[in-house]
């Protein structure tokens, strides 16, 4: 208690009182006053009595220095008065600090930054039960490595396997949900019943789905998302067992799911339904729409679930040969589904933000070094005067310290600001693909990352000047001439600094380019089509509202009801004003490779192997639309419906794979058992269109009509001579205006689909963001040896001078100076392009259709470099060879 | 600080203690010479390693101190005994009691042999 006390009110001495001093010296001059009274009565003369008490006393500054040292804490008294000194001694040099603060601020707040997305994509876990322990599982088709799974194949799965503890299959869909203002497309799920309980979670209100609750003859019922339920019905807890209708259908709502709820694969999902309306798809074991995620058992591998699942298929391809023929089983983590795609760039951009605040340090830690140098005649002057080496050294560290946290605290406020900046540019859509993102911020993690990074640094920070800084040497420091020596130490190891910089800014600038010329690449695929001047939205029209009248073929009319309104919708959107043409597709270009068809050739040999190609329902425009090229033969039209011949269009890809040197125009195809309702004609071959998304192969395609394929689900293609942007809203309405029971959803032109397509988008975040830290780079590298070389010249003034008294002209000059920082330069250069070969071979995955030693950007990186580094030492130089002689010589 | 400079100091704050315990409040010079005298002259104190000791008292809450005049109607500073000073006082002088007794019971029969 009492030593706390003491220690507290020691603390609070540390607030230098002149009042304390003061105090003590009179109680001091008091005390020898009543020393050398007595003295005196003993009959000394006032000298003796005065020397007599002073020398008893045991000296007056000693006592007040031991009076001091007991009144505060000495050690932290120094520290603040060497933290103070620091201040003062940078406040002199404004501009130093600000570069060095500033270098540090970009360094730490970009790795700081970066260092957040990591931690929230890769680091914490999935919020589940043990998520380790999950697995993704799905099939393995002849074309998918990792396919969907069909409804059939997966019940055998979930009976059959003895390796996961529960399996539950998830599928995508939407919606219709009526509302009072009509009705609203929205995205929703369709799981096994077990689904929430593999998972491991739980819904905050209500119940779970009951075990059985995804059979067909199960009532429909629903649970919320938090924030559909927080959005659509005010959080209101008597939603729980009320009805709402989906599609048509009156559904009850059980439950809602916890806020932190997240499930990547199907992310945007408000809505969380059973399987039990089986669709078409589900009843058939040859359609594949679902995925799955499956608990490991204890003690089981992912590798032993591999096995199992194999197996099982393997069974089942025996027993139907038709449907399940080369599909085996595909299981993985379901953590590398969910973050695999974005873990490779995230760890290149934490590499590249590293690389920079390692050259961010470097630059500090230099201009440390070169201050250190210039201070070398302070330090021996108060050595000199007295202070302890470990003091002087303790000063400098302080120094260091006193940078490296200003340079921290500035990090973390332009951290925090580039990790809003950076989830801005976020799209929405993107956002729920990576919903993980939703945790991203300035956490427990993220902090002990900037505390590392900050002790790392500091240790660089305090190493440097003290190696520089030998105290034995510092006296001969006072003699003037000596510099020579220790100026060659530290341009050596200044130059060795500045050549890992520039080695580490090649780096970065390579593959800078590389992604950039990647990105390039990749919007400027042969797309096929003519994407701009293109509106385009999804339609979604609820099955059971166009109902069946009593006594009519069922599928007959359902067709015919869903062709007469895509032709209602084709008309009135065509009627708006500067509408060109309209077309209608199942499924968008450059939106993926998939819903796919196995067909089989008339009068080719066959084996029962699966031919997939994407097929694609269109209307008559639809090609005309989107401007595809017709190569041979003939599109279709409007008029061949159900009632005439089945017709197909095949692009390139389909008739150099399958009519290898014969002409495919008259060619029949059909489904693998060659039913006579599957049995189409080609009547035309277009030029390839890309269906796959940007950095996909090209697949064999079919162009069926819409009109005797349709679906409830599609795409509208409106070909504008006005701004396609604008006529978004006008295509929404005119859809609605056909029938407002009519959803329409994700109205984009067709530039911002590919523009917003995720590997465009991912390629593009890569290549700024790399390209924004090579072009610090460049600059912090470029600054570094520019402060290398002036430094150089202002310790070569003498020498310098000397020449030119003895006749070096001025272009020699030049030459000395250029020649010093054009070695440097070119080992830097020489260095970074060996090290960027090495990075790019890491860079690979995330390269298209560019090699990784691609000679051109190779080039243009060290022109531009060395361009760079010329302006950069020529200043220098052109200090140099300005000297003048006679003042050189005379200066110190 | 090495050890024994700590013994003193603990044994100069109990010194100190008692002086004021005994003689009342007390300016500096005084309790030096009054721990002197008390010592019989054998302690020859140097008076500056007083006030460090008297400065730690004051922080520690032991002792309080107040300007005032010196019978010789000199201004000095003068240091009382506090509450906490008479307990830590008691406390110390039971301590020091105890150590003796040890020390003495060690030394005794070493005398004897």
């Amino acid at each position: 208690m009492n030593h706390l006390r003491a220690w507290l009110r020691r603390l609070a001495g540390l607030v230098p009182t002149q009042q304390q001093e003061q105090e003590f010296s009179s109680e001091l001059e008091s005390h020898l006053q009543l020393h050398i009274d007595d003295n005196l009565r003993f009959g000394m003369t006032p000298e003796e009595a005065r020397r007599n008490a002073i020398l008893k006393l045991g000296g007056v500054e000693h006592t007040k220095q031991a009076h001091r040292g007991r009144r505060t804490l000495p050690l932290l008294e120094t520290t603040l008065q060497d933290v103070c000194y620091a201040l003062r001694q940078l406040r002199r040099s404004p501009g130093f600090t600000a570069t060095a603060i500033l270098m540090l601020a970009l360094g730490i707040g970009a790795s700081i930054a970066i260092f957040a997305f990591v931690d929230a994509a890769l680091i914490k876990p999935l919020p589940y039960t043990d998520p380790t322990r999950l697995a993704d599982v799905a099939e393995r088709g002849a074309a998918f490595s990792r396919s969907n799974l069909s409804y059939l194949d997966f019940v055998d799965w979930q009976r059959l396997n003895k390796t996961f503890s529960s399996l539950d299959a998830y599928g995508g869909g939407g919606y219709l949900l009526s509302t009072p203002s009509g009705v609203e497309p929205v995205p929703a799920a369709r799981v096994s019943d077990g689904f929430f309980r593999t998972l491991g979670v739980r819904p905050i209100l209500g119940r779970d789905f009951y075990s059985g609750e995804d059979q067909p003859n199960a009532p429909a019922t629903v649970i919320l998302t938090y924030g559909t339920w927080q959005r659509r019905f005010g959080g209101r807890k008597d939603i729980l067992n009320q009805t709402i209708t989906l599609s048509g259908t009156p559904t009850t709502v059980i439950g809602v799911l916890p806020e932190d709820f997240q499930f990547a694969p199907r992310g945007s999902a408000e809505f969380w339904s059973t399987l039990h309306d089986h669709n078409n798809c589900e009843k058939r074991r040859s359609c594949h729409n679902l995925f799955a995620i499956g608990r490991l058992k204890d003690g089981v591998s992912f590798e032993t679930a591999q096995a199992d699942m194999a197996a099982i298929a393997k069974q089942l391809e025996i027993q139907y040969p038709g449907s399940n023929r080369d599909q085996g089983a595909n299981i993985g983590r379901l953590s590398e589904l969910i973050v695999g795609t974005i873990r490779p760039i995230l760890l290149v951009l934490l590499a590249g933000a590293c690389l920079l605040l390692i050259i961010a340090c470097v630059n500090v830690a230099s201009l440390l070094l070169v201050r250190s140098e210039s201070r070398r005649r302070e330090f021996a002057v108060r050595e000199a005067l007295g202070a302890s080496p470990a003091r002087l050294i303790r000063q400098f560290i302080t120094e260091g310290l006193v940078l490296i946290s200003a340079g921290t605290l500035a990090g973390l406020a332009a951290g925090t600001l580039a990790m809003r900046l950076l989830l801005s540019l976020i799209s929405r859509d993107m956002l729920s693909s990576m919903p993980y993102l939703s945790r991203l911020s300035l956490n427990t993690h993220v902090l002990l990352f900037t505390a590392v990074i900050a002790l790392l640094a500091a240790a660089i920070f305090s190493l440097t000047p003290v190696l520089r800084l030998p105290t034995t040497a510092m006296r001969e420091a006072l003699n003037e001439g000596d510099r020579s020596s220790a100026g060659t130490l530290w341009r050596r190891l200044g130059a060795n600094l500045v050549v890992l910089e520039l080695t580490i800014a090649v780096v970065l600038l390579v593959s800078a380019g590389l992604l950039g010329k990647s990105f390039y690449r990749l919007l400027h695929v042969e797309l096929g089509f003519d994407p701009s001047h293109l509106s385009t939205t999804y339609v979604s029209l609820a099955a059971n509202t166009y109902s069946t009248p009593a006594g009519l073929d069922v599928a007959t009319n359902k067709d015919e009801n869903i062709v007469r309104i895509a032709r209602n919708i084709i008309d009135r959107v065509s009627a708006l004003p500067g509408v060109a043409s309209v077309g209608i597709t199942s499924m968008l270009p450059v939106s993926g490779n998939g819903n796919t068809d196995w067909i089989r050739i008339v009068g080719h040999p066959f084996h029962g192997e699966h031919n997939e190609v994407n097929q694609r329902d269109v209307s008559a425009d639809y090609l005309k639309t989107i401007h595809a090229r017709l190569i041979r033969g003939r599109l279709f039209t409007d008029q061949e419906d159900s009632t005439r011949p089945k017709v197909a269009v095949i692009n390139k890809a389909f008739a150099e794979k399958y009519f290898p040197g014969e002409d495919p125009i008259g060619e029949k195809y059909g489904n693998g058992d060659l039913k006579p309702e599957s049995i189409r004609e080609i009547v035309g071959i277009v030029d390839n269109i890309r269906e796959s998304s940007l950095d996909e192969d090209i697949w064999p395609a079919e162009y069926t009509p819409f009109n005797q394929e349709t679906d409830s689900y599609f795409a509208v293609v409106v070909r504008t001579s006005a701004d396609e942007k604008s006529l978004l809203p006008a295509l929404s309405a005119a859809i609605h205006q056909v029938d407002p029971r009519i959803g329409t959803l994700d109205e984009q032109t067709m530039l911002q689909r590919i523009d917003n397509s995720q590997t465009a988008y991912l390629h593009r975040s890569a290549a700024w963001l790399v390209g924004g830290f090579a072009a610090l780079a460049l600059l912090l590298g470029v600054i570094g040896l520019y402060g290398v070389i002036a430094y150089s010249v202002s310790q070569r003034t003498r020498e310098i001078g000397v020449r030119m008294a003895l006749g070096a002209q001025r272009a020699t000059v030049y030459q000395l100076i250029l020649r010093e920082a054009g070695l440097l330069t070119a080992i830097g250069i020489a260095a970074g392009i060996v090290c960027a070969l090495v990075a790019a071979t890491l860079l690979r995955g995330l390269l298209f259709q560019i090699r990784t030693w691609d000679l051109s950007t190779l080039a243009l990186v060290a022109i531009v470099l060395g361009i760079a580094a010329l302006i950069a030492s020529y200043i220098p130089a052109h200090r140099a060879a300005s000297i003048n002689p006679v003042e050189a010589l005379r200066a110190e | 600080m090495g050890d024994k400079t700590d013994v003193w100091q603990g044994t100069l704050a109990l010194m100190v203690l008692k002086t004021l315990e005994s003689m009342g409040p007390l300016h500096g010079y005084g309790i030096a010479r009054r721990i002197e005298q008390t010592s019989g002259d054998l302690l020859s104190l140097n008076y500056g390693t007083l006030y460090p000791a008297l400065l730690r008292l004051e922080q520690e809450g032991a002792i309080a101190s107040e300007w005032g005049l010196s019978e010789n109607n000199r201004r000095a500073k003068f240091y009382s005994l506090t509450r906490t000073g008479r307990r830590l006082l008691h406390k110390e002088t039971r301590s020091w009691e105890q150590t003796t007794a040890i020390l003495a019971r060690f030394l005794a029969p070493s005398e004897e042999a």
